[in-house]
């Protein structure tokens, strides 16, 4: 019988379904739309980027721009320092957040609620709200124009999530599991490491990634506290490229684009559990 | 808490969560702490304390003539775009869940602004702007909606509306994935019933859907209010606040202060003045969130 009335409205919707998929393919369209045309430009030649008026497809395609840009910018610079700060923040936010999260999902202790709230804090602090107090911080540490002076700050800064969405991935562990562990004799650690861990990759890699694209796409810090393009992460490297009196765009673009596609596909191989983490975040 | 697990000591937790609070207390307040300082510090141009100033960075501040300007235009950026991030985010929410072919592409489409670098979205929309070369020139000429080429961001007040659409098109698609989250969390059964009963699309909606997506929705607008506030990029590489300051935020406006004209002590008390606006903010949101809770 359900199968029935299923049917029915499905034939009774077709046109509103039509109009369903076609509003949504706009949508879809509109927010994909100025990177394809940063593709566009990416794959112009300079006379045409700069020919009035303006072409909406290159006329000659220049996908030589994507084998040049590596000369004609220290892009392998940028993305090395950029994969560098972003892989060192993200490994020492795990490390740090995974223990943190852990204690505070399985025992209750004097200080976990002033504990949480802390975490709750920093999340509510942005790195650009503070950025004249870490710029200070680290000038006195004397970290200016360091990797690691990023990789601390961005670590600090990015904790508190991966502190919020791991705790309730491991809450909704049972305990069973773990005490069973116990009784064979495991120790705590062997257990997290065992058995909480395999258990809980979704919240892992959602963590992960969160932390290793926020730290990929910052901006303010990274500007504030580096100043030569040795140590200059992938987004301040390349936007100083627009202050030159003229500007390459096609470069500049290409450059981005491929900063941006492997974030995206990251980002979209975890869209599954994306949602899924985001739930567990609004309903705490 | 399960009541199985005794309530250990200070020390037994120590070891598991001393690593988070060291970066916490390290990296996040202690600028805070070092920024609200510095705010009463007179500092040299080169960086250097040159020992307390009172509220002399403050006085310096205020009686800066730009200053309420760039409060009513904060005040504008925050509110406006928010309230247009939420607004559209609903139904793009709905698209996102509907059942449809290709709404795996669709999603991923939405995802692209989110996982991109702000910067790099933002340069793209001042390349879309550009009144030679940008393609939204191009095309208004080519539909005749006019026929000399328009410098967008020539008029600052043009120009704000501008970095706002641009900072709501980046914001939509994490608000609208957690209102989807919420939506998800809906079976299908609550909604199938409401349908039975003759409820209209829009009534199942508004009565049914809509308080259960509400808090998801309320730590969207709460992280929106929060990021939109301390929104840089944006406005730094599109029209890097000006005309003068004409198109400053007091976030901008602060960064300003203190890398452009170095007067370090001065941009600290802007910023401290920021952290205040965002937790009065927070506080009346806070406050809103509340009463609308009590009045459902």
């Amino acid at each position: 019988m359900t199968t029935q009335i299923v049917s029915k409205r499905h034939k009774r919707f077709t046109g509103k379904k039509v109009s369903l998929t076609i509003s949504a393919w706009v949508l879809g369209f509109l927010f994909f739309a100025p990177y394809l045309q940063m593709l566009l430009t990416a794959l112009k030649p300079q006379e045409e980027i700069t020919s009035i008026p303006p072409t909406y497809f290159p006329k000659e395609w220049a996908f030589d721009n994507f084998i040049n840009v590596w000369k004609e910018i220290p892009l392998g610079t940028f993305i090395k320092s950029s994969f560098i700060i972003s892989m060192s923040a993200t490994i020492i936010v795990m490390f740090i957040a995974v223990p943190a999260a852990y204690y505070v999902a399985r025992n209750d202790f004097r200080g976990r609620k002033p504990f949480l709230f802390l975490v709750l804090v920093t999340q509510m602090f942005a790195p650009t709200a503070l950025v004249i107090g870490i710029f200070r911080e680290i000038v006195k540490l004397n970290l200016v124009n360091t990797y690691l002076g990023l990789i601390l700050v961005y670590a600090a800064f990015n904790m508190a999530f991966s502190i919020w969405i791991l705790s309730s991935f491991f809450s909704s562990i049972p305990k069973e599991i773990e005490e069973a562990a116990w009784i064979d004799g495991c120790s705590r650690l062997t257990t997290l490491t065992r058995i909480v861990l395999p258990l809980s990759l979704p919240g892992l890699a959602t963590a992960f990634i969160f932390t290793f694209i926020a730290a990929w796409n910052e901006f303010v810090i990274a500007l504030t506290l580096t100043s030569s393009p040795e140590q200059e992460p992938l987004t301040v490297g390349l936007t100083a490229l627009i202050g030159f009196y003229q500007v390459q765009w096609q470069y500049l673009f290409a450059g981005s684009l491929i900063a941006i596609v492997p974030v995206v596909i990251l980002f979209a191989s975890i869209e599954k559990w994306l949602v899924g983490g985001l739930t567990a975040g609004s309903v705490k | 808490m399960p009541k199985s697990v005794n309530r250990k000591s200070r020390l037994g937790a120590l070891p598991w969560i001393f690593p988070a609070l060291f970066m916490i207390f390290g990296f996040v307040l202690w600028p805070a702490f070092e920024m609200i300082r510095t705010s009463f510090q007179e500092v040299s141009t080169s960086g250097i304390t040159e020992g307390w100033a009172g509220l002399e960075n403050y006085r310096t501040l205020l009686v800066n003539p730009d200053l309420p300007n760039v409060l009513i235009r904060t005040f504008i950026w925050v509110v406006g775009i928010v309230f247009f991030t939420i607004l559209i985010s609903l139904p793009v929410a709905q698209l996102l869940n509907a059942k449809y072919p290709g709404r795996k592409l669709v999603r991923w489409a939405v995802i692209i602004p989110w996982a991109a670098s702000v910067v790099m979205s933002s340069t793209i929309w001042k390349w879309i702007l550009d009144p030679y070369y940008g393609v939204l020139n191009k095309m208004a000429m080519d539909l005749n909606i006019f026929t000399e080429p328009v410098d967008f961001l020539a008029n600052p007040k043009h120009s704000f509306a501008w970095l706002m659409l641009v900072a709501v098109f980046v914001s939509i698609p994490f608000t609208s994935f957690v209102i989807l989250a919420g939506l998800s969390t809906i079976p299908d059964d609550i909604v199938e019933a409401s349908t039975v009963d003759g409820a209209t699309a829009w009534k199942g909606y508004r009565h049914i859907k809509f308080p259960l997506i509400k808090p998801a929705l309320l730590v969207a607008m709460a992280i929106n209010l929060i990021n939109i506030f301390n929104a840089f990029p944006i406005i730094w590489v599109i029209t890097g606040g000006g005309p003068g300051y004409e198109t400053d935020t007091t976030t901008t406006l602060g960064y300003k202060i203190s890398f452009r004209d170095q007067d370090i002590g001065q941009s600290a008390s802007m910023a401290s003045i920021n952290l205040i606006i965002i937790l009065v903010f927070i506080g009346i949101f806070l406050k809103v969130s509340k009463s609308q809770e009590r009045n459902s």
